[in-house]
């Protein structure tokens, strides 16, 4: 089965033998995509969030067979530079395995509500888990973030 | 050309050297996506490889037949204990865990065959297909039990004077128990094997590149100059890493088929496939004198560690020789023992023994001082160790900066950093909280009826590098030279970054001791001599000293020499003060290198009707000796406590008679942004006069003080005994109405 997607921009196709197959193994193991990470692949850890038609989605639990001619959004393409660098400048990431995902989530995040406070940041990222940084300097990356793209031309 | 530096005391910091906060090296590639995790390779004509393991924690192996498999299409390989090339088991200190079982099993999930297959569906598929006739036997599955039957790795006492007859005004005596906790790092076990000319290069995600080729060689009987071993990018590790996992199988399955075979674990496969953090069972008891100050402590610790022996001994050491902490005390009797069960194998975790025994010296300081009617905080100053005194192992603290010494008093690092919380506010209880704030958050559980406050104190000692006699060292090369007029220094080492910001770290201290712009950074492999282990809190210490040192040597070189005639360049192996083993029966002997200190202060909400809670603040007090680079440092501190966190009231692997209940993100919690609270860090740098830049390792003694601190305050607010970590739910709501 052949499925096509607009994936960071570009249209992109897929042939697919398992109807089952998820878009997070197509992306990986077809396309060669691996921006988007696997930890967990039960919709537990938020490493594979990607946008699908402009929702943040885990990647691991939608069906490549569903998305024919939808876009898709990895941290490639969804994530506006000053996000990226807040992530860089705040010491955001250390083994940076959820830092994809976490990206995907906060540019969604600061496309909804373009300066959130403590409590709805931690609501919006509650599913992207982090093991090395106590979550504590990302909550200082989506503020940073968040003044960066304030000053920017939307 | 520049003027060569000279050395400079106290250093003087060049742009992006030590002491600040540089941009890691990786941190581009890794918000870009570009990043190669070892899950992340991919090669022309790879393979993959799938592991079967044992569903029993103990069996007999009558037989296996793998002929369904191999003749399943698109299989290429069906490989068992009868394959294995070379010697027969591995093991970090011990080669005593079998590549594939070899006609016996010892506990779930052990390796019993693998495959490898054009996809890794087949591969999986074919496992599936693989006849596997057990006899089950009964396991053995009681750490205390093992014991008794003399099945343990270790045994280590610790005595000191006669604490059978030593009198004291006052006794504590508790049952404790830890968990099992998992590292849980993100980026799941992987790696892929490339056979080359007769041998192999492996790309893995290791802690400790050379320890991996010492102990894979052997099993695939291969020279290890035959082998590379490759760095791939590491997703975290916590101690997860230093074991092996995919590396002998995906090598078998290379030089068995001749094409690169990449295996990579689920999250499923990954709990079962590498060590955990030992569950405990400690029995303490701690008498005092009138005033609080310690009399005797005796202490009965048994740690499980499971099937094969891993890093047991070590963590068994670290138990038995930090079992009272940093406290002042003349008579004493530890018995440590790390038993031999069918549970899960277990070895090394971040804190690496001296969780484990924190929590418990922690929780019975905290009993006496609820004995005494004293203050948490003033019975730990009273017992507090100084410069001077000893461990109970007979190790005299290190001497510290006479100008420290307080009123004629010597200096104690813990009264020090105790005395920095009388500056930080325990956070007032907000008027009309979000309800998210509020235990059970958007659970909307509660409106705050029910919830009450409380606060409580954790210290953490940690021994910092190998210890016992351990020959440790760590080896760099730095290699100068003219790129495009400009001195650029090339460095290469082994050590692993397991994202910590060791990379960062090396191009920090070549910069402040080579005074130069440009430093890049050669791949980590075997072609340079072994780092050690990203482990034990070390690698600052460690590789930072042996860069500083092949800096030096550069630089020396470079006073005598134009960089126009050619480059210079230096290899330097740095090894750290000898350590002795401790005393077999006496545990006593200067068996550390380095000791750091580490307070936490929690304050708590509880929903004690509903068991639930909320950690509102966790505020951190560490001796670091020197900082080395702020934001990496924090970032430490921060992930540390988190883990802390995690033990004290959610993360443990359960297991029923040696079955693991709860191998998925979706059982086993850590803690995510919602359980976190926002951290406040006081950094204190008692220099330690012996280490590279007088530093102190950082990364492990958050994880220890950051459990007892919140189990106090969570004890603080009920009242209740909590003798066990995790606390969960059901321990806050016993003995209440329902
Ligand atoms: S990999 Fe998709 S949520 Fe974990
Ligand atoms: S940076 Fe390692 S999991 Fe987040």
């Amino acid at each position: 089965m052949r499925v096509t997607m607009h994936v960071d921009g570009a249209e992109t196709a897929a042939e697919i033998d398992r109807p089952g197959e998820s878009l997070l193994s197509t992306l990986r193991d077809r396309l060669g995509l691996t921006g988007s990470k696997n930890a967990c692949e039960q919709g537990e850890c938020g490493s594979c969030t990607v946008l699908l038609d402009g929702a943040p989605v885990c990647a691991c639990l939608v069906a490549t067979a569903q998305c024919e001619g939808r876009e898709v959004k990895t941290v490639v393409g969804a994530v506006p530079r000053p996000v990226r660098d807040a992530f860089v400048q705040c010491g955001a990431v250390q083994c940076g395995f959820c830092t994809p995902g976490l990206l995907v989530s906060v540019a969604d995040l600061l496309d909804r509500e373009p300066d959130p406070t403590d409590p709805e940041i931690r609501e919006a990222l509650a599913g992207n888990l982090c093991r090395c940084t106590g979550y504590e300097k990302i909550i200082d990356a989506v503020h940073t973030a968040a003044a960066a793209l304030a000053g920017e031309p939307r | 050309m520049p003027e060569p530096v000279e050395t400079p005391t106290p250093p003087q910091w060049a742009a992006g050297g030590v002491g600040q906060s540089p941009i890691r090296p990786d941190a581009e590639s890794k918000v870009n996506g570009s990043f190669d995790y070892a899950s992340d390779l991919a090669f022309e004509g790879m393979l993959w490889g799938h592991t079967l393991r044992s569903p029993h924690p103990k069996a007999r192996i009558r037989s296996i037949d793998t002929a369904a498999a191999r003749a399943l299409p698109g299989v290429v390989a069906v490989l068992t204990a009868a394959d294995v090339p070379g010697k027969l088991h591995y093991g970090l200190i011990e080669a005593d865990q079998p590549v594939l079982a070899p006609g016996e099993v010892n506990y779930q999930g052990e390796a019993v065959a693998i495959v490898a297959a054009e996809t890794l569906d087949l591969a999986r598929r074919a496992a599936e297909l693989v006849a596997v006739d057990y006899e089950v036997l009964e396991p053995l599955c009681d750490a205390s039990k093992a014991v008794e039957a003399g099945e343990f790795f270790r045994y280590q006492p610790v005595r000191v004077g006669d604490p059978d007859t030593a009198e004291a005004a006052v006794v504590v005596a508790r049952e404790y128990e830890v968990g099992m906790q998992d590292q849980a790092p993100l980026g799941p076990e992987s790696g892929v094997a490339v056979p080359a000319d007769g041998g192999l290069v492996l790309h893995v995600a290791t802690q400790w590149l050379h320890s991996d080729l010492e102990q894979i060689a052997p099993c695939l009987g291969l020279e290890p100059e035959r082998i590379h071993m490759a760095m791939a990018g590491i997703g975290g590790a916590f101690g997860a890493r230093e074991d092996l996992s995919v590396q002998i199988h995906m090598a078998m399955l290379a030089l068995r088929t001749g094409r690169p075979v990449k295996m990579m674990y689920d999250r499923a496969e990954s709990f079962l496939g590498h060590v955990h953090r030992h569950p405990a069972r400690m029995r303490y008891e701690h008498g005092a004198d009138a005033e609080g100050r310690l009399v005797y402590v005796k202490a009965h610790i048994v740690l499980d560690g499971g099937a094969y022996a891993s890093t047991s001994e070590a963590v068994v050491g670290n138990a038995a020789s930090l079992a009272v902490g940093p406290y002042k005390v003349e008579h004493v009797g530890v018995d440590a023992w790390g038993a031999r069960t069918n549970n899960p194998p277990c070895g090394a975790m971040r804190g690496f023994g001296g969780v484990q025994t924190c929590f418990a010296y922690e929780s019975q300081m905290d009993a006496l001082a609820d004995a005494l009617g004293l203050d948490p905080l003033e019975i730990r100053r009273r017992n507090s160790l100084a410069q001077g005194d000893q461990l109970i192992t007979g190790q005299v603290v290190e001497a510290f900066d006479p100008a420290k010494a307080e009123d004629g008093r010597p200096f104690s690092p813990l009264r020090d950093l105790l005395g920095r919380f009388d500056d930080i506010p325990v956070p007032a209880v907000p008027a009309g909280r979000d309800i998210v704030e509020l235990p059970g958050g958007t659970g909307n559980t509660t409106h705050g009826e029910g919830v009450r406050r409380g606060v409580g104190y954790g210290v953490g000692l940690k021994n910092i590098c190998y210890s016992e006699g351990f020959d440790d060292y760590s080896t760099a090369r730095v290699r100068l030279e003219l790129v495009d007029g400009e001195p650029v220094a090339y460095v290469h080492t082994a050590a692993a970054e397991v994202g910590q910001g060791h990379w960062n770290l090396q191009q920090q201290i070549a910069r402040t001791e080579l005074g130069v712009e440009r430093v890049v950074l050669l791949p980590n492999d075997t072609k340079v001599g072994s780092a050690g282990s990203s482990s034990a809190s070390r690698q600052s210490y460690m590789t930072g000293g042996a860069v500083k040192a092949a800096c030096e040597a550069v630089r020396e070189l470079w006073a005598d020499r134009d960089l126009a005639d050619g480059p210079v360049e230096a290899t330097r192996v740095f090894r750290h003060r000898a350590t002795k083993p401790m005393d077999p029966v006496t545990g006593q002997g200067e068996s550390h290198v380095q000791l750091a200190l580490c307070v936490h202060r929690a304050t708590v909400d509880v929903d004690v009707e509903l068991g639930l809670v909320k950690v509102v603040d966790l505020t951190c007090v560490q001796d670091v000796g020197k900082i080395l680079n702020p934001v990496a440092l924090e970032g430490q501190i921060h992930g540390g406590s988190a883990q802390g966190l995690g033990l004290a009231v959610m993360e443990e692997i359960v297991t029923d008679e040696g079955r693991v209940k709860n191998a998925s993100f979706t059982d086993y919690l850590i803690p995510t942004i919602l359980d976190m609270p926002p951290m406040r860090l006081r950094i204190v740098e008692n220099a330690d006069p012996d280490a590279p830049y007088g530093l102190r390792g950082a990364g492990e003694p958050p994880t220890l003080s950051s459990t007892p601190a919140i189990v106090a305050a969570i004890r603080d607010a009920t009242g209740l005994p909590l003798t066990r970590v995790p606390v969960r739910p059901e321990h806050l709501t016993v003995g209440r109405p329902s």
